[in-house]
């Protein structure tokens, strides 16, 4: 019960040491519930099948990142306490000198922790269960789900996650806490706050040298990255990210050591106020933070990375869908003989072979749906005509995994146009020796434009076809998600009349007949079970929404739950050291006082030196992510990201805010450590 | 000669109803332009606390102190700072140098948290440091130098700045005989050919025989007063010595 008292007592005497601690494990039990409750939320009961499933795929994929983050957040916690421990050494010097046993001290310290992570878990889990409930808004909107289906809810499955993850993790903490007492030497202990601090200064030449090459390598990183430099497989990739990760490492570190001498040559800067003590001060302990400034910065980099791609993921994807989606369905059937269908049924039209399973498509489907068929030209493969404008090499940088025997597709134009007219989009027209190239995927209209306004011509059947547009344009036979066609040809009707040209797929589209969204259920099920283990594939406007939504929640979840993890660890670690520096440099600042120094000066020197150590892991992590993001568009062209403004606007307010949180309360935390 | 400091009738209470501690006990005295005074007394005997009081970092309970004619226990805040940086000078037992500056950075802040243009900076630091004996010392950190160096630096800060007072508490406190010495000689080359005025508190005989003046204090109040006037420093030495007998033996440690 003593000990108990004790520790008791040590924790509301340290508790200015400890507020940064105890509220990162607070916030990180609440992001740990919030993101494990959200299966838990009422409006998730109110959204359909298709969905149901996509949330599911979510929470699989959440529960995964889930481990990842509590190792994150385990060695954070770990960490931290270790640091905290580390300055409290004099205490348990003492009391080993009054006679109390090492177990006595660890039992003390399981006490501390214990109590910690009660109070931890509770108030945590009290905070994530109302954050939740403000989730579920979030939710609703990104799934369209019914707001009026919310309820209050508290999900004792997430609790009981969270709290057996963060057992383990207060567990290793204790492990840690006993082995790090039974090492410590008594001497050592009582002489902790004593110590000699020597100034070592860089050779400003090597450092100088250092930092030139640091930036030279960020600069070709950056330009890698760009993809000025050569193309980028896996191997290039991974190479970029370590000579990436070195040259931060190389830059503060460097930094640290012509920082202060450029500084200095300014002799009107350096001896005004106190921006000789501060730059000093900082030059002092730059040595000791190189390291954690450069995973600072790469956590907040991964921050800010994700964060905007995962958001602007979900834009991009909410903004195009409609404009792809013009009709409720759409079926498309391959026109050959394969495993999946015999000659005869390749024969068959969708119309046909559904009727042949008992279902008349004209009972679900308004009038004026459409079908047509493509064709292939036997031998006119990709091969023959990428090559037309760029040589194959080129190509083969952009698109390594480019399937080159795959055969080019064309369609009549009057069967082009039927479904154009169908589907509401431009219809053409064509002289009788014209072609026209209709392409949406962006990387690939750009090699198939260099054809075009080369002019290149087909020659089918013996006749010659030049292309009417000096570009590929807009156009599909079947609904997408996404810009996302590769390739395919219109004719005039009569190039289609000899006969050379094999029937390759047909295409249908059309609205349902049915004027209630139940109706509407109704006949999706019906062509869902009619098309099921047929060659043909049914699109719906609703499930296409539905994934296309699905895939952008999903991100963006994922993107929130590890961008706040990284955030909130990075600043954590930065905000201890800052804060137990404060502690060791009260008699500085006391000095200064004495020295006459107003009060203003000295919280202006204290803010700015915190303030450094904060924005310059920030400043770098942001420039990495300017090229960072890029790159990660580059990958995801496929999503085509469209205003970015939006993500990068909200990645910043939500940085500025955890971050600029911590920033104040180590602020706050230091000036009452300094002025005490 | 004017009177730079006036302490007069000032008392310094500790504690609460019931329990008063008289820490100071109606002190009066003053210090004239350009004098060395020092300061014994035993410990205990509320030497620290009336330096304290004068240098800003106590306050009285009642009284007045008088620098340069203002009132400087009746100023709060920034104006506190102000006078402190701007009219006194400190020397400390344990020199409360920067440790991650080097021994002209160490100067230099006294000056530049006074505003001084940071042009004029370097040559009011060359000439200090070359008259306290330091300049060979410049470019190094405190952890480099010996104690007497760091006291030395430490007193070049506090005269920089051309304070109307300097005070020192047990400025020699943590040095060896040789270094004291030498650190003495320097607070008679500032005061004789600097024309500072220091105040020091001491208990050590031989330190404060280079004064020209001193007071003994004695339960919070002022026992006795001696002037050096023509004598040399051997025979202010004696008479020092014969006070601190009358004191009571309270001063053992003082020879």
């Amino acid at each position: 019960m003593m000990l108990f008292k004790l520790s008791f007592r040590n924790l509301k005497k340290s508790f200015k040491d400890y507020t940064i601690y105890f509220l990162t494990l607070v916030l990180g039990v609440a992001i740990f519930y919030v993101f494990n409750a959200l299966d838990s939320q009422g409006v998730m009961q109110s959204v359909s099948a298709s969905t149901r499933e996509i949330i599911q795929l979510m929470l699989a994929m959440l529960a995964g990142v889930s481990v990842f983050v509590s190792v994150i957040l385990g060695f954070l916690i770990v960490y931290a306490n270790n640091f905290l421990i580390r300055r409290r050494k004099k205490e348990f010097g003492v009391y080993l000198t009054l006679g109390m046993s090492r177990g006595a001290i660890s039992r003390i310290l399981l006490g501390e922790t214990v109590l910690i992570g009660l109070i931890s878990l509770g108030v945590g889990i009290v905070i994530g269960v109302f954050a939740s409930q403000l989730m579920s808004i979030l939710v609703a909107r990104m799934f369209e789900a019914d707001m009026s289906a919310y309820t209050f809810t508290f999900s004792p499955q997430a609790a009981g996650k969270t709290v057996v993850y963060f057992g383990i993790m207060y567990l290793l903490v204790i492990l840690f806490n006993a082995a790090a007492i039974s090492r410590y030497k008594l001497l050592d202990l009582l002489t902790a706050g004593r110590k000699n601090e020597k100034v070592r200064m860089k050779n400003p030449v090597v450092s100088g040298v250092l930092f030139v090459i640091s930036l030279g390598v960020l600069g070709y990183c950056y330009l890698s990255v760009l993809g000025l430099l050569g193309t980028l497989n896996r191997n290039r990739t991974l190479l970029l990210i370590f000579l990436g990760s070195a040259a931060t490492f190389l830059f503060f570190w460097s930094l640290s050591g012509i920082l202060l001498r450029v500084v200095q040559a300014r002799r009107g800067f350096y001896l005004k106020d106190l921006n000789l003590f501060v730059f000093r001060q900082m030059n002092s302990r730059v040595n000791t933070m190189v390291f954690s400034m450069t995973v600072i910065c790469l956590m907040l980099f991964m921050t800010i990375g994700v964060l905007s791609c995962g958001v602007s993921v979900n834009q991009s994807m909410t903004a195009e869908f409609e404009a792809m989606t013009p009709r409720d369905v759409c079926m498309t059937k391959g026109m050959e003989e394969d495993e999946r269908q015999s000659f005869e049924d390749a024969g068959k039209g969708i119309e046909e072979y559904l009727l042949g399973k008992g279902l008349a498509l004209g009972e679900v489907l308004q009038e004026g749906y459409t079908e047509v068929t493509s064709y292939v030209l036997p031998g006119l493969t990709r091969e023959s005509t990428l090559t037309l404008g760029a040589s194959k090499e080129q190509v083969m940088e952009q698109f390594p995994m480019l399937d080159w025997s795959q055969r080019e597709e064309f369609v009549p134009l009057s069967a082009y146009n039927r479904m154009a007219e169908c589907f509401g989009i431009p219809t053409y027209e064509l002289g009788e020796d014209e072609y026209l190239l209709l392409c949406t995927f962006d990387p690939m209209k750009v090699i198939r434009d260099t054809a075009l306004r080369a002019g290149a011509s087909l020659t089918i059947g013996g006749r010659q076809y030049v292309p009417r547009f000096e570009e590929s344009q807009d156009g599909y036979l079947s609904m997408n998600s996404s810009r996302s066609l590769l390739g395919l040809y219109v004719l005039p009707d009569s190039a289609f009349e000899d006969g050379e040209f094999v029937p390759y797929c047909n295409y249908l589209a059309g609205d349902y007949e049915a004027d209630s969204e139940e109706v509407r259920e109704v006949f999706e099920a019906r062509i869902a079970d009619a098309t099921k283990r047929t060659p043909i594939y049914a699109f719906s406007k609703i499930a296409l929404r539905e994934s296309s939504i699905g895939i952008g929640a999903i991100m963006t979840f994922i993107a929130l739950y590890l961008g706040v993890i990284f955030l909130i660890s990075s600043a954590a670690v930065l905000a201890l050291k800052e804060l137990s520096e404060a502690s060791d440099n009260r008699d500085r600042y006391r000095i200064l006082r004495e020295l006459g120094a107003d009060q203003g000066m000295v919280r202006g020197a204290l803010f700015r030196q915190i303030g450094i150590f904060f924005l310059l892991p920030l400043l770098l992590a942001f420039v990495h992510a300017v090229f960072g993001v890029q790159f990660v568009n580059r990958m995801l062209v496929i999503l085509n990201g469209g205003s970015q403004l939006g993500a990068i606007l909200f990645t910043a307010g939500f940085i500025a805010l955890i971050y600029g949180g911590y920033f104040w309360a180590t602020y706050v935390g230091s000036r009452r450590i300094v002025e005490e | 000669m004017s009177v730079i400091l006036n302490v007069s009738n000032i008392e310094k209470y500790y504690g609460s109803k019931g329990s008063i501690t008289k820490a100071i006990d109606n002190i009066s005295f003053q210090v004239e332009s350009g004098e060395f005074v020092g300061i014994m007394g035993a410990s205990g005997s509320g030497k620290t606390t009336l330096l304290n009081c004068i240098s800003t970092i106590d306050r009285v309970t009642s009284g007045e102190i008088k620098v340069g004619g203002k009132d400087i226990t009746k100023l709060r805040g920034n104006a506190l700072n102000k006078f402190r940086r701007e009219e006194l000078g400190f020397v400390f037992q344990d020199f409360h140098l920067l440790d991650t500056l080097t021994v002209y950075e160490n100067i230099a802040l006294a000056l530049s948290i006074r505003h001084v243009a940071p042009g004029k900076i370097e040559k009011r630091i060359r000439e200090t440091a070359a008259r306290l004996g330091i300049s060979g010392i410049l470019n190094k950190y405190p952890y480099q130098i010996s104690g007497g160096e760091k006291q030395r630096t430490a007193s070049a800060r506090a005269i920089i700045g051309d304070p109307k007072l300097i005070l020192a508490d047990e400025p020699t406190g943590a040095l060896d005989s040789r270094a004291s010495r030498m650190l003495l000689k320097c607070f008679e080359e500032m005061n004789g050919k600097l024309g500072a005025t220091i105040l020091m508190v001491t208990h050590d005989a031989f330190t404060a025989s280079y004064a020209s003046r001193i007071l003994f204090i004695k339960d919070g109040g002022i026992f006795s007063e001696i002037r050096r006037g023509n004598e040399d420093r051997k025979s202010f030495f004696g008479q020092i010595i014969d006070v601190v007998t009358l004191l009571g033996g309270d001063l053992n440690d003082a020879v």
